[in-house]
């Protein structure tokens, strides 16, 4: 079996072994700092950053931002993914326009969003929020799409309305989709945010690795590196942590597709 | 002879129903001419082979379904679409696993809006009925396959139901089980009165259950051969490997390849 503590030890000797190996490259072959370098410098850059809270500021403006996009672009996901799934007219009309922008590279779209929403959080929320809507919105579609004839059949055997077969069986049985669609979408508002940040900005981490391009500042850009990979694992925790909770019962739903035989009468 | 019985002591009356599915090339006859009745408290099995039109006709008499022709009388009044006065028992438990027992038993009554105040108590004594008591707050996958069924079936008799529709309810279990699930139902059913359409490929798991046996032949879907089975009830399990219960099942046998139901 893997895992177990001496695997886990033997990790961690793995990881010191690979910081010690790059740090004695770096010094042997003389790198420059600007080209590469040393693990010891990335974590005195890191330090010096939060100590004089630097960092804390710029970490507080991509999150606010990545946060807010991330609302704003899954509650508009949802909505109209709803809208969609249970109008066949309405997915229709509407299926050329998805097709075009699922297509495009969203990010793309950043200079354009810039010049739109100015230098500030705005722009950048938005940016998120686009980055963020699709994954979200097809994950509704198809997931409110996925009830089983069988289950559909138990509720109108009962005459229950559309509202209600939507409300006790369609939402909650979506709800596997719809938060594999929260984890895609929540990783996808910090890239939107990021870019935007590159674009145009005066503040926040992605601002920062640029301004720190231009000075030549690599192991200020490492440590940044290193604070969104934290960044991003602490928000997909979010994610996983609600849909443990909310979908505690995904994990057994083996027993549903058990006896699928139907007559063909 | 029941037949012959007022159509008011009939919960259910089928008068030429009929079902064609369009499809290309022509239509596909499900359903031609069919003609019964379903007395107040009785046990109808319908048995027949697999594409014989029984699931059709039980998704007709659960106003899933429009028939082509003729109708289908429920107490009197047709059946035009889904009842708030029928419980359906599928292959399948269909559970919803994110209720709990007692929340599955209960979905009838959120969707009837019959107030859950009133009707938990009158669930737990189903669950307890059916064996289930203390099962009430476990999840649906933490239960065997029998318990599952059991609790599609409480939740089909917990808002009262005129008429109980079962669609080869314990196709899906294994032998031993089955039979136990069968010497559950026929004690439940015997308590309850309720009436009751039932659905099976086993011919004698018909007989077993059954008043009265309705062969399906197929390919139309037509009406063979009633038997009333005349054994008294509460039948134990050994009841099947009595002579009577042989011949019953060999008539019904040779009915159904009269039919060409069995190669």
């Amino acid at each position: 079996m893997i895992g177990g503590p001496k695997n886990f030890a033997l990790r961690l000797v793995l990881i010191a072994a690979f910081l010690l190996v790059w740090e004695g490259f770096v010094r042997l072959f003389a790198i420059p700092m600007f080209i590469l370098p040393t693990p010891s410098n990335v974590f005195l850059a890191l330090y010096r950053g939060f100590a004089s809270w630097l960092y804390v500021d710029h970490i507080w403006i991509t999150l606010t931002e990545t946060l807010l996009g991330f609302v704003l672009g899954t509650t508009l996901a949802f909505l109209l993914g709803t809208v969609i799934a249970l109008s066949r007219p309405v997915e229709y009309f509407l299926y050329p326009f998805v097709v075009m922008f699922q297509a495009m590279p969203k990010v793309a779209l950043a200079p354009l969003i810039i010049v739109w929403f100015g230098l500030g959080l705005a722009s950048k929320v938005v940016n998120a929020a686009l980055v963020a809507f699709f994954p979200l919105m097809v994950n509704t579609i198809v997931g409110l799409r996925s009830a089983e004839e069988d289950k559909i059949n138990l509720m109108r055997s009962l005459a229950a309305t559309r509202t209600q077969i939507f409300w006790m069986l369609q939402l909650p049985n979506a709800m596997p989709y719809i938060f594999a669609g929260l984890e895609i979408a929540m990783i996808f508002a910090l890239i939107g945010a990021i870019v935007a940040e590159f674009v145009g900005a005066q503040a926040g981490l992605g601002m920062l690795i640029q301004s720190m391009n231009f000075t030549m500042d690599v192991a200020g850009q490492f440590s940044v590196l290193l604070l969104l990979s934290v960044l991003g694992l602490i928000l997909n925790g979010m994610v996983i942590g609600v849909r443990k909770r909310v979908l505690f019962w995904d994990a057994s739903q083996k027993f549903n597709d058990e006896a699928a035989r139907k007559e063909v009468a | 002879m029941r037949e012959n019985a007022t159509a008011a002591r009939d919960v259910i009356a089928i008068r030429h129903l009929s079902k064609t599915y369009s499809g290309r090339g022509g239509g596909v006859t499900a359903l031609d001419d069919i003609d019964c009745t379903v007395a107040d408290g009785e046990f109808m099995s319908i048995v027949g082979p697999s594409g014989c039109g029984k699931s059709t006709l039980l998704k007709i008499l659960a106003g899933l379904m429009h028939a082509s022709g003729g109708q289908a009388l429920l107490n009197g009044t047709p059946i035009a679409g889904p009842r708030k006065d029928i419980g359906v028992v599928f292959q399948s438990p269909v559970l919803f696993p994110w209720r709990t027992v007692l929340g599955n038993v209960l979905l009838p009554v959120d969707v009837q809006q019959l107030g859950r105040e009133k009707m938990t108590q009158r669930a737990l004594d189903l669950l307890t009925l059916v064996g289930l008591s203390g099962f009430e707050h476990r999840y649906p996958w933490e239960l065997s396959g029998g318990m599952q069924q059991r609790v599609a079936l409480v939740r089909a008799l917990i808002h009262d139901p005129a008429l109980l529709l079962m669609d080869e309810p314990f196709g899906a279990l294994d032998a031993l089980t089955r039979e136990a699930m069968n010497v559950e139902l026929q004690r439940i059913w015997m308590e309850r009165r309720k009436t009751v359409v039932f659905i099976t490929h086993s011919t004698s798991e018909a007989v077993f259950l059954g008043d009265r046996v309705m062969v399906m032949t197929p390919r139309p879907g037509k009406i063979g051969d009633l038997f009333a089975v005349d054994l008294p009830r509460p039948r134990p399990l050994d009841v099947m490997t009595t002579e009577k219960f042989g011949v019953y099942v060999r008539r019904i046998r040779k009915s159904l390849n009269a039919g060409g139901g069995l190669e």
